[in-house]
């Protein structure tokens, strides 16, 4: 069981994952569906559920769940391999494009030294691998304080750089 | 050149306490090989044959006198006493320990340098021209837009764990010199009709295992757009770009499934949404890079031309070596000269830590501490008053540094091969070393003139033989080492990809082979100015191919 955390902490996880070949959930638990499970029945998801989520996997497209969202609690990307980054740009199209202002959840092979940056593509929920220690995950949020990109979490990299000033002195030959 | 400020410092501090923290993991059992593995390798950390190697980023190939003092400390204390010059305008140090990486890295920060991006599956440090903000040709300085580039690509959140490799090259002149066709991306820097600057952005170049050259999909690209354009090129390409199967990841492969102009079509759909969004360059933004860059004060000089022999009279090899080595300036009473790191005995690129020294203060007598690294592995100083530039040439030549073959034979790029690269299927160095022997005598040499020669030792093509005039790829057959030779390749604004010409070679017969070539050029050549490939283009491959195989019949 993957320990799931946000940037502070710890964080209860009380979601259960749907499978295609499992039986249907109590009616008031808080499912995670995977996208294509939800699809073969949105409405039959939609009335059941105390609280609905729905995992992407990399190669789906947040398009299609934009009108979904309002239906939802929680958005789940997975991670087949912690070097597959195609969640990241799904992150941050949910995020940027799609306006998703709930829980975005990293699943799958959840590391310590991705976590800023999953954080910087709007992940809010990190369901750490197995193994992984939960002082160093936290401590990686800050590995850095600057950052030279316009993020998910409404960096403005133009912003913070006045011009400073500097000695400008040119550049001269020294002799021998 | 361009000085960090606070943020850059403390960004290039925070990673050297990254990467500290991940060796410490790794070395302690809480990181796997294959955890640790993109994290090093992000960091331009590989694991060679004999030892690790390191790769340090020197952005679009500038570098100061300090900063190469401190590589040719690092040279002595972490490596044998000496470095490598890539061709992507980096320098390697293939003899170091996985333990002291940490450390070198710190004294790399404390001199605003890094290996960032180096390596991995990300987006590479960005080259330029070597000439960039001296070229009589320039129509943009692209030296603040590459540094506008190294800043957005640096920890980017979303590229990191792209499907594969990712290089940008730009050029702000006429004649392209930074090989933009041959990259994933290529930006060629313009200007507009109301005089501002815009790119011109191709997509899809790139040598390695299926050599494609590149397609504009964007004629103009006002400058405030550049790194939103980028995002949305990345991000389809971080999408869509395979990732089943290594060899098909490149950006390349997906713009030709796709088509260029439906990939176009892509990426402008997607950049629709980013453009003047928060990723939009202000004028402020660079303003602050312009005053970041340190310019040298040039000398009034009138705009008069010197020969050689009034520079220095009575010195034939002094007029041979402004022939190829010197290069035209855009002040006047300045030139740039290229330090040939291909002497030959040595192998291409390399440079001892003595060198590097003496190449250290020779540039802060003679081109204001700065000093750049160019793709074809060679070193310029970009700012020489031409009346210096006899009493260089001395001092150069007392280094070892004055061979005048800069765009002939003998200045081959290549690859560190087999000797050294576990990936390479055979040896590239001794073949360099062998054509250089062969060529040694400098009539012959000017006499062949511009000649670009490139030796890979493997399908990755590290050493660009595809584009070479003349192209020698390392190729494994049943666990030796045989040569196969491409010829009509080029870079720059007719980028080509050379054809091969016939069945592969072993080793001791490449320097025949090459002077086979030869002999057929100068045979069909019709002046001294149709150069060895253009009469490639003339004839095609047939005189060639007999010239060299007929010996087998």
């Amino acid at each position: 069981m993957p320990t799931l955390i946000d940037k502070t902490g710890r964080v209860t996880d009380d979601w259960i994952r749907a499978h295609a070949d499992g039986p249907r959930p109590p009616p008031a638990a808080k499912v995670l569906v995977p996208l294509a499970l939800y699809r073969e029945d949105p409405t039959g998801w939609r009335a059941c559920s105390g609280r609905l989520g729905l995992l992407l996997s990399p190669a789906d497209d947040p398009q299609q769940i934009a009108a979904e969202l309002e239906h939802l609690s929680l958005v789940a990307i997975e991670f087949p391999s912690f070097t597959d980054g195609r969640g990241y740009s799904i992150a941050r199209l949910l995020r940027e494009r799609h306006h998703w202002r709930g829980e975005l959840r990293a699943v799958g092979e959840v590391l310590r030294d991705q976590l800023q940056s999953l954080a910087r593509c709007g992940f809010d929920g990190f369901a750490l691998s197995d193994g992984v220690d939960i002082d160093q995950a936290l401590a990686a949020f800050a590995d850095f304080d600057e950052h030279y990109q316009a993020d998910a979490l409404g960096n403005a990299p133009f912003e913070r750089r006045g011009i400073l000033e500097t000695s400008r002195k040119p550049l001269v030959n020294h002799s021998a | 050149m361009y000085q960090y400020d606070p943020l850059d410092q403390k960004l290039v501090e925070q990673r050297v306490a990254q990467f500290r923290d991940q060796t410490r993991r790794f070395l302690a059992g809480e990181l796997s090989e294959a955890q640790f593995l993109p994290l090093r390798l992000q960091n331009g950390l590989y694991m060679q044959k004999h030892a690790h190697m390191l790769r340090v980023a020197i952005p679009y190939g500038l570098i100061s006198s300090t900063q190469l003092r401190t590589l040719a400390t690092i040279a002595r204390d972490f490596d044998r006493g000496y470095g490598h010059f890539s061709t992507r305008q980096n320098i390697q140090f293939n003899w170091v320990e996985l333990e002291q990486v940490p450390e070198i890295l710190a004294q790399l920060a404390q001199v605003q340098m890094h290996a960032m991006q180096t390596s991995g599956n990300c987006i590479r440090n960005t080259t330029a021209d070597h000439f960039a903000g001296v070229a009589p040709d320039e129509i943009v300085d692209p030296l603040v837009w590459a540094e506008l580039i190294r800043e957005w690509s640096i920890l980017h959140p979303e590229f990191a764990f792209l499907p594969r490799k990712f290089k940008i090259a730009i050029s702000g002149a006429a004649n392209d010199r930074a090989a933009t066709l041959v990259h994933d991306i290529g930006i060629r820097a313009i200007l507009g009709a109301d005089r501002q600057p815009g790119f011109a952005i191709s997509v899809g170049g790139g040598l390695g295992r299926t050599p494609m050259v590149g397609h504009v999909i964007r004629e103009f690209l006002p400058w405030q757009h550049l790194l939103t354009y980028l995002d949305a090129i990345l991000r389809v390409y971080n999408r869509y770009g395979r990732r089943d199967n290594k060899y098909k990841a490149r950006i390349k492969i997906l713009v030709k499934e796709r088509t260029p102009e439906a990939f176009r079509d892509e990426v402008e759909a997607e950049w629709a949404h980013l453009v003047d969004g928060p990723g939009t360059v202000p004028a402020r933004e660079v303003e602050r890079i312009t005053n970041r860059f340190l310019r040298p004060d040039y000398k009034q000089f009138a705009p008069e031309q010197h020969t050689p022999a009034q520079l220095a009279p009575g010195e034939p090899g002094f007029e041979r070596w402004f022939a190829r080595n010197v290069h035209p300036h855009r002040v006047p009473g300045y030139a740039a000269v290229t330090l040939s790191l291909k002497k030959t005995g040595v192998p291409p690129g390399d440079v001892s830590a003595d060198q590097m020294d003496a190449i250290a203060t020779l540039a802060e007598r003679y081109c204001f501490g700065e000093i750049r690294v160019t793709h074809e592995q060679n070193l310029v100083f970009a700012h020489v008053e031409h009346g210096q530039l006899p009493s260089l040439w001395k001092e150069l030549r007392a280094l070892g540094l004055a061979t005048p073959n800069i765009g002939l034979l003998t200045d081959i790029i290549c690859c560190p091969g087999g000797d050294f690269c576990s990936l390479a299927n055979a040896a590239s160095i001794p073949v360099a070393q062998a054509i250089q022997e062969r060529f040694e005598d400098l009539d012959t040499l000017h006499d062949i003139g511009e000649l670009d020669l490139n030796i890979s030792g493997c399908i990755n093509a590290c050493g660009h033989h595809h584009v070479g005039h003349i192209g020698i790829l390392g190729v494994d057959k049943a666990g030796e080492e045989w040569y196969q030779v491409t010829i009509g390749g080029r870079q720059g604004d007719t980028a080509s990809i050379g054809k091969i010409i016939g069945p592969s070679f072993s080793r001791a017969e490449i320097p025949d082979v090459i002077e086979q070539l030869i002999a057929t050029y100068v045979d069909l050549r019709e002046s001294d100015a149709e150069r060895f490939v253009d009469v490639v283009q003339r004839t095609g491959l047939v005189p060639f191919k007999e010239a060299v195989y007929a010996h087998a019949d």
